[in-house]
């Protein structure tokens, strides 16, 4: 039954307008992205490394589809919270602004099965929306860039990759992205299932993550403390696979709270479903 | 009465909503093969009381016995058993009726085949808008979809809240026509909320007032009707005349109000024939006399005593 409901949610998921929001907007952004690169992007990256071709010899193509996926990657991973919130928060709220739940909670189906069912579609839907920002900026950045050597500029160091050892690293660094954007979606649902309005969960979301990221940035020991209890801390730690050596511990840590942090979203909002009187 | 032909058994079923109790202490039985009225003024509980026989709501207590088992254990297995409309049907409007009813077929714990759910809506006429998107329906058609959405898996137990709401006087008939059909034919248990009282008179055998959240009365309908005051209207050639013979009569105190040569009593059934002779042989011709007996008068009555 719950392969079943998690197709009937991705249908519906799939007709709707508003889920091809993120797609269009990733789909116009990212190539203008790239417009402004093939244009300008030989400057920004002169720029970047004016320091460096002081006392380096840089060689090769470093203007190329992996530094571009790289610095795009960076630029949208906070916007992409929104364009999952849209979704996400009309999940649940959704049907009780279109009256659906009444249809949908008279069958035989329990609640749980219904809070499982738009997770999982909830989660696919987002990790197809950063598969698709990886398609349109990493291979499409290949395909007009070309490869080479990757540049970054970690906290402490600067590295420089060999074209063989990159791919992999951004394979994970956007599975790593897909699960820190599920726990946005796992909050908006959260939040979808408190209202009967989906306006409500996506600002709500918006609006955490807004908080939360504005707390991270303020460098006072008070929320130096509290920062490692923020979700949005481990948002960026994508970054770190592109770091050497790779701080495993750091990864596999930001993994396990940000899936400890879906568990409690889903937990909660399965509590909240199982006992909530549908008056809508 | 064997229980095992109770299809609902409510017991002490009350539902508070933070300060506002909905339905106090409520109990019935709808049994099987029922067409069960469910009456009462706006805010009496009925859709309370329907959201929870349906599991969209909780119980503050009480009891719901589903086909004999308790809906709170097995809800699956009743729902399965169960169509329902409550209050207005609402769909996905962005997919067509056709595409609402597959998806709904694949939950509704039971196989539903495609000329099943184009025979349901040829049933209520809108098979060739099967393929329209349902956000360009009228109010009408969402209605008659929500009617064949609810026979969707050929349920025993068809719960139906208001499904006459919206629909033309032909529309109602054909669903009245349908829900004769449903319980005679093939035997359902149709539980019908409505607000239009003679639909109920017309269609169910059972019915149930409820007040307040409170139930008023429970029975049959025409054992509910049979012992009551009816409105009796007579109309006659010499209305002064009529006026002087009863004067000294025990029907004078039943006259509620005279117009021109109409006088409307109140009587109870037995005592017509007796004031139409009485009438008859003081030489004044009765050019009619109408009983007017409907569920409307006998629920305002009852509902107001309740107040």
């Amino acid at each position: 039954m719950i392969v079943t409901l998690v197709k009937i949610e991705l249908f519906k998921i799939f007709k709707k307008w508003r889920t091809y929001i993120g797609f269009i907007a990733i789909g116009i952004l990212v190539p203008l992205l790239h417009l402004a690169m093939y244009l300008e992007g030989q400057k920004s990256l002169d720029f970047i490394t004016r320091g460096l071709r002081d006392s380096f010899i840089l060689v090769g193509n470093l203007l190329n589809g992996y530094w571009i996926s790289y610095i795009i990657l960076n630029a949208l991973t906070i916007h992409i919270p929104f364009l999952v919130a849209l979704v996400a928060g009309d999940l649940l709220a959704g049907e009780a602004t279109a009256g659906t739940y009444r249809v949908l909670i008279t069958r035989p189906v329990s609640r749980m099965q219904v809070v499982t069912s738009k997770f999982i579609a909830g989660t696919i839907y987002t990790s197809s929306l950063v598969l698709w920002l990886a398609i349109m900026s990493l291979v499409i950045g290949l395909i007009v860039f070309g490869t080479g050597e990757l540049l970054v500029m970690s906290p402490d160091a600067i590295i420089i990759f060999e074209k063989g050892d990159i791919l992999w690293r951004f394979i994970l660094a956007y599975g790593f992205a897909a699960l820190s954007m599920s726990v946005v979606c796992s909050l908006a649902i959260l939040f979808s299932s408190l209202v009967e309005n989906a306006i409500g969960p996506i600002v709500s979301t918006m609006a955490v993550i807004i908080i939360f990221i504005i707390l991270s940035a303020f460098d006072v020991q008070i929320l130096r403390d509290i920062r490692p209890y923020l979700f949005t801390n481990y948002i960026l730690q994508w970054r770190e696979f592109f770091y050497n050596p790779l701080n495993l511990e750091k990864i596999i840590k930001a993994t396990l709270i940000l899936s400890g942090h879906i568990l409690i979203f889903f937990t909660a909002t399965s509590i909240i479903f199982k006992r909530k009187d549908i008056l809508s | 009465m064997n229980s095992s032909e109770n299809v609902i058994e409510i017991s002490g079923l009350t539902k508070h909503f933070k300060n506002v109790l909905a339905v106090d202490e409520l109990e019935f039985t709808v049994l099987k093969g029922d067409v069960f009225g469910f009456l009462g003024p706006n805010g009496a509980g009925k859709s309370t009381t329907i959201r929870m026989i349906l599991s969209l709501i909780f119980p503050t207590s009480g009891s719901i016995k589903i086909f004999g088992k308790t809906l709170l254990d097995n809800r699956k297995e009743i729902l399965s058993n169960v169509g329902a409309i409550v209050e207005k049907p609402d769909f996905y409007g962005y997919l067509s009726a056709l595409k609402n009813f597959q998806i709904l077929a694949k939950i509704s714990g039971k196989v539903v085949s495609q000329n099943r759910i184009m025979e349901l809506l040829e049933l209520v006429g809108l098979k060739d808008r099967a393929k329209s998107k349902v956000k360009t329906y009228s109010h009408g058609m969402k209605q008659r979809l929500g009617i064949a959405q609810a026979l969707l898996n050929d349920p025993e137990l068809v719960v139906l809240d208001e499904p006459t709401t919206g629909l033309d006087p032909q529309g109602m008939k054909e669903i009245r026509d349908l829900i004769i059909r449903l319980s005679k034919d093939e035997n359902k248990t149709i539980f019908l909320s409505s607000h239009i009282l003679s639909e109920i008179e017309l269609v169910a055998n059972r019915m149930l007032i409820l007040n307040k959240g409170n139930k008023i009365v429970e029975g049959r309908v025409d054992d509910l009707l049979k012992s009551k005051v009816l409105k009796v209207t007579v109309e006659v050639d010499k209305p002064e005349e009529v006026k002087n013979i009863l004067q000294n009569t025990q029907w004078y105190q039943c006259i509620e109000s005279i117009q021109g040569n109409k006088f409307y009593f109140n009587l109870e059934q037995e005592d017509i024939p007796a004031l139409n002779k009485y009438i008859v042989e003081n030489g004044i011709l009765v050019s009619a006399l109408v009983p007017v007996r409907s569920l409307e008068d006998y629920f305002l009555s009852i509902t107001a005593q309740a107040k």
